[in-house]
């Protein structure tokens, strides 16, 4: 796109400039419409799954729904207690937020359509996911209120312990692609199982660890089965007790912007990316992002079925799945692939 | 151009947010702003093309160490009062260590504007490194192949810590029930309930 620009008469640090800010508008717009359509969504499935209606008033079908909610929030009063820590009160809601888009910018959507094409683009996703805690952290200690304390430590505690067997499933994956690069890791895996089928996740070695990333992503977004943060039973709302208004429509974006994230994460490390699920030319008629997003919406689904159907699991028996099982089975699963990548000499 | 004026962003807001951790009065603000010292050193590091030691910088203490040390801080019931009353006493040392810093800063400019000095890293390794290899490969190859024993130590010294902390905090409580997992999972439905047809108007036994 900087060559675009610079046909236009700017000069070349302008044009990548202006480049990287309409990248950046031309992700983050259509990631808040989408946010905003798939908590429609979310809510259409879960009354479907409870036999029930869900929203279905403002505009056809509910699909204004979300948006008549943003304009609600909007128009509320943002109540900020006396008692807490004000500055940090209103950050932490950006921070969740912010952090939530950052990730984004190594997404590929489609072959070479990516606002960043770093090296480390794996690394970067993992670097950015591990800041999102701080939002919920700050959030917790800034209101000055027991609840969302608790909430608080839970959460660190949680996204810490399956951040380390995300680690090791990353690397699982890194270690077949030979390329920490985003883009490097959809290419690797065309063709890859008879040559002919586009998904790391058929493959049997990494089909195991696939499941495991679906469940840790679960518990690394802090969302039902493992939502502890904001257990309602024990924690009124979690983190966000104290938030009204804007700052809480904040903390609701950059949650559901997360979980999209992480389903394009799924999407990405182990069912193909932007590729067709199967090698035959006719499929590359569609564009890239069409597969891309029809993938992500599939692995929503998932998410959405699982929130509507799994009980919430118990703190001891969280941090039991994070630590007793998936990290001895993760750090298992690097030597087994290491080892069998070795033997088939895969590295040479 | 771009390069120049983040260089001096970064730097800047590094320094700022440095002064910060110790201006601040509340040790919870003073964590904060330490993650946001990392955060920026870490766009320095990319700066300078070492685009793996920077992710490094924010996946390790910025999403591990420091998450840990907040923490510990905001469990602490820190009396600020206390806190200060100690500063006329500790300035002697301080004002020892600054100077002790300062020379070392000094000492180290000097040196670096005396020239390289040659210890034979690189080049005697094997691996080359050059602008075209990324950060992770050629880190990797040094790693693996000259400093692999190195590495393996730091692996063990490591492992010996651990090993260590948990022997030191982990002590067997008496009476504690802990959870007897499998024979949850284990658990049916038919095991703790059971459906009756009961007639109507008569009492149930249980």
């Amino acid at each position: 796109m900087t060559s675009f620009f610079q046909t236009l008469g700017m000069s070349y640090e302008g044009a990548w400039f202006t480049a990287t800010i309409a990248g950046i508008l031309l992700i983050a717009l259509p990631l808040m419409l989408a946010v905003a359509l798939i908590i429609y969504a979310e809510r259409k499935l879960w009354a479907a799954f409870a036999l029930r209606r869900g929203p279905n008033v403002v505009g056809p079908f509910g699909v204004l729904q979300s948006f008549a909610d943003g304009l609600k929030v909007f128009l509320q009063e943002t109540i900020i207690p006396s008692a807490s820590n004000r500055g940090l009160f209103l950050i932490a809601p950006i921070i969740t937020f912010t952090v939530a888009l950052m990730a984004w910018a190594v997404i590929p959507f489609a072959d070479g359509v990516v606002l960043s094409n770093i090296n480390v683009g794996l690394l970067y996703i993992l670097a950015i996911s591990s800041l999102g805690v701080y939002g919920v952290v700050i959030a917790g200690w800034a209101s000055n209120s027991k609840y969302p304390f608790y909430s608080a430590m839970r959460a660190a505690a949680q996204m810490i312990s399956y951040e380390v067997s995300i680690g090791f499933i990353l690397i699982c994956v890194v270690l077949w692609a030979g390329t920490f690069n985003v883009g490097g890791i959809v290419e690797g895996q065309r063709s890859h199982i008879f040559g002919f089928i586009n998904a790391y996740a058929f493959n049997p070695l990494l089909f195991p660890i696939a499941v495991m990333f679906l469940i840790s992503s679960m518990a690394e977004t802090a969302r039902a089965p493992f939502d502890l943060t904001e257990a309602e039973s024990e924690l009124v709302a979690g983190y966000q007790t104290e938030y009204s208004s804007m700052a809480f429509a904040l903390f609701w974006l950059g949650e559901y912007a997360n979980v999209l994230l992480m389903c394009a994460l799924n999407v990405i490390l182990f069912w193909g990316g932007y590729l067709p699920p199967v090698d035959w030319a006719p499929l590359y008629a569609v564009p890239g992002i069409i597969w891309f997003f029809v993938k992500i919406l599939l692995m929503f689904f998932i998410f959405a079925w699982v929130k509507a159907t799994v009980p919430r699991y118990r703190y001891d028996q969280l941090m039991r799945l994070g630590w007793k099982v998936f990290l001895p089975i993760s750090l298992f699963w690097v030597f087994l692939v290491s080892g069998y990548l070795m033997f088939t000499g895969h590295f040479a | 151009m771009i390069q120049l004026v983040s260089f001096y962003i970064f730097a800047t807001i590094v320094i700022a947010s440095a002064a910060m951790v110790i201006f601040a009065r509340n040790p919870v603000h003073s964590v904060l702003w330490l993650i946001v010292a990392f955060f920026n050193a870490a766009g320095l590091m990319v700066l300078i093309g070492a685009e793996f030691i920077a992710m490094l910088l924010v996946i390790v203490y910025v999403g591990a160490v420091a998450v840990l040390f907040l923490f510990v801080v905001m469990m602490l019931d820190i009396d600020f009062a206390e806190l200060r009353a100690g500063f006329v006493k500790n300035v002697p040392l301080g004002l020892l260590l600054a100077v002790v810093l300062v020379a070392e800063l000094v000492l180290g400019i000097g040196a670096y504007q005396a020239g390289a000095v040659k210890l034979g890293t690189a080049e005697a390794g094997g691996a080359t490194i050059s602008a075209t290899v990324p950060n992770i490969e050629a880190i990797g190859a040094l790693l693996y192949s000259k400093y692999v024993f190195l590495f393996e130590t730091a692996g063990l010294i490591l492992l010996v810590a651990m090993v260590g902390a948990i022997v030191l905090t982990h002590r067997r409580s008496h009476g504690t029930r802990g959870q007897n997992i499998s024979s949850q999972v284990q658990r049916r439905p038919q095991d703790a309930t059971r459906n009756v047809n009961q007639p109507v108007g008569q009492g149930i036994e249980l």
